[in-house]
């Protein structure tokens, strides 16, 4: 049996839960000899190229395309992993959930006060935005939740190692926060 | 001789009156400690304490939300929901009684309450990375408690308001979970409460006397913004006063104080 495979994406989100992750410090030389990368920003593999194991979602849904990409996660991974507060309950981003999305652009992208060309944009290149800021798991199934902001280093490591070697978690107290 | 008879008679009246006083009195010597039982530990309270309080005399620590220590009890929250002969009440406005035996940190009340503290983070807008509260938060700390990965409800993502227009607090609606320790709690020294309710139901939320508002002390807005046990009440100009790391929560976990 090869190692087991992670895929992790950063959707609605900052990147500060993948830079949670590479915050486990030397532990990650450890990562590396107990899994394999695959669609990932941290070796840049765009596609899914295999079927993997664990998937690491960080953000919520607030586009098509965080939609697409959430099913293609569900679809080539068995278990998914919410880290993190966006991915959870929608986090910073949901600040506009409640406004309309009218309202959202107009505020944005015609009546702000730094606007030069008051245009909204409108490619059809560019993904649809949702009503709302969707949280992961009211889109797809996920399995496991992190939470924090970004979850500590600590807490996606030891998680992240219980996962893989089937051991149980045990969190101390200080390791699991929703800041 | 009538009259003798008259004062004897009042005499053994006095007397039986004396007997009657020192039989209340040792009657009460002997109730001013009440017995019951916790989660199978032996505990004695004070005539007239509330279980919540009985319990935490006694180094048992009961989850509560709106009550707070000093604080008339309001049975808002139902957070501190205990069993007592089978039946669920409230802790913090039920007496104790002689005998009692409580149940507590039974796995069917517990997970009632985590199901409490869920039902009120998908109820209100409760982001914490971006709360000033965070750290200091009794519903956070809660969360922590009962290790809430994620809560079992939709999120409602409801629409509610800032107003940042008073002088010396903001109320951040958001955030409420209506406990009423505010409207409880904060009083003028001439006793006007500036605090209050607004609207119904659904759409009630809290408001304070503008008047009022603006001449509070420093300490009075402090002493608001301490007793809410969120962050929709937030004393202005200082903000983010303790680092992460020394912060109420960030050590140990909510009740650790009362436990024994």
């Amino acid at each position: 049996m090869g190692k087991p495979v992670v895929a992790t994406v950063s959707m609605a989100g900052c990147f500060g839960c993948h830079m949670s992750l590479l915050d486990i410090d030397d532990k990650i030389l450890q990562l590396i000899d107990l899994v394999e990368f695959n669609k990932s920003p941290i070796d840049d593999i765009k596609k899914f190229t295999k079927q993997c194991d664990i998937g690491f979602i960080e953000g919520g849904c607030c586009n098509s395309e965080n939609v697409e990409n959430l099913m293609n996660f569900r679809k080539n991974c068995k278990i998914l992993i919410s880290v993190g507060e966006c991915a959870i309950m929608g986090g910073l981003p949901s600040l506009r959930n409640g406004i309309p999305v009218k309202e959202c652009l107009e505020e944005a992208y015609l009546n702000c006060l730094t606007v030069d060309d008051k245009i909204i944009p409108n490619d059809e290149e560019l993904p649809m935005i949702t009503d709302k800021v969707y949280p992961c798991h009211e889109i797809v199934k996920i399995d496991y939740f992190l939470p924090g902001c970004p979850p500590r280093a600590e807490l996606i490591w030891e998680a992240l190692s219980a996962l893989i070697t089937g051991k149980k978690l045990e969190l101390p107290y200080e390791v699991f926060k929703y800041d | 001789m009538s009259t003798s008879k008259s004062k004897t008679k009042a005499k053994a009246k006095h007397d039986v009156k004396a007997k009657a006083k020192s039989k209340s009195k040792s009657k009460s010597m002997k109730s001013s400690k009440i017995r019951f039982e916790i989660d199978g530990k032996e505990c004695t309270a004070k005539p007239g304490q509330t279980i919540v309080e009985a319990a935490r005399d006694n180094g048992v620590y009961i989850p509560v939300l709106c009550w707070y220590e000093g604080m008339e009890p309001a049975g808002i929250c139902r957070m501190c929901m205990v069993k007592v002969g089978g039946r669920t009440m409230p802790g913090c406005t039920t007496p104790v009684a002689e005998g009692m035996i409580i149940e507590s940190d039974v796995p069917e009340l517990e997970d009632m309450r985590k199901a409490m503290v869920e039902m009120l983070f998908v109820e209100g807008n409760h982001l914490c990375p971006t709360c000033e509260k965070s750290g200091n938060c009794d519903l956070q700390a809660l969360g922590y408690r009962y290790r809430m990965m994620v809560p079992r409800f939709p999120y409602q993502f409801p629409l509610r308001l800032v107003d940042a227009t008073y002088t010396k607090i903001m109320i951040d609606n958001n955030r409420c979970v209506q406990c009423r320790r505010c409207i409880r709690g904060i009083t003028t020294k001439d006793g006007r409460h500036v605090f209050a309710m607004t609207k119904r139901s659904g759409k009630s939320t809290i408001v304070a006397d503008r008047e009022l508002e603006a001449k509070i002390s420093d300490a009075l807005a402090k002493k608001a913004m301490d007793q809410c046990p969120v962050g929709a009440i937030l004393k202005k100009e200082t903000g983010f006063a303790l680092p992460i790391g020394r912060r109420k929560y960030d050590k140990a976990p909510i009740g650790t104080e009362v436990h024994k």
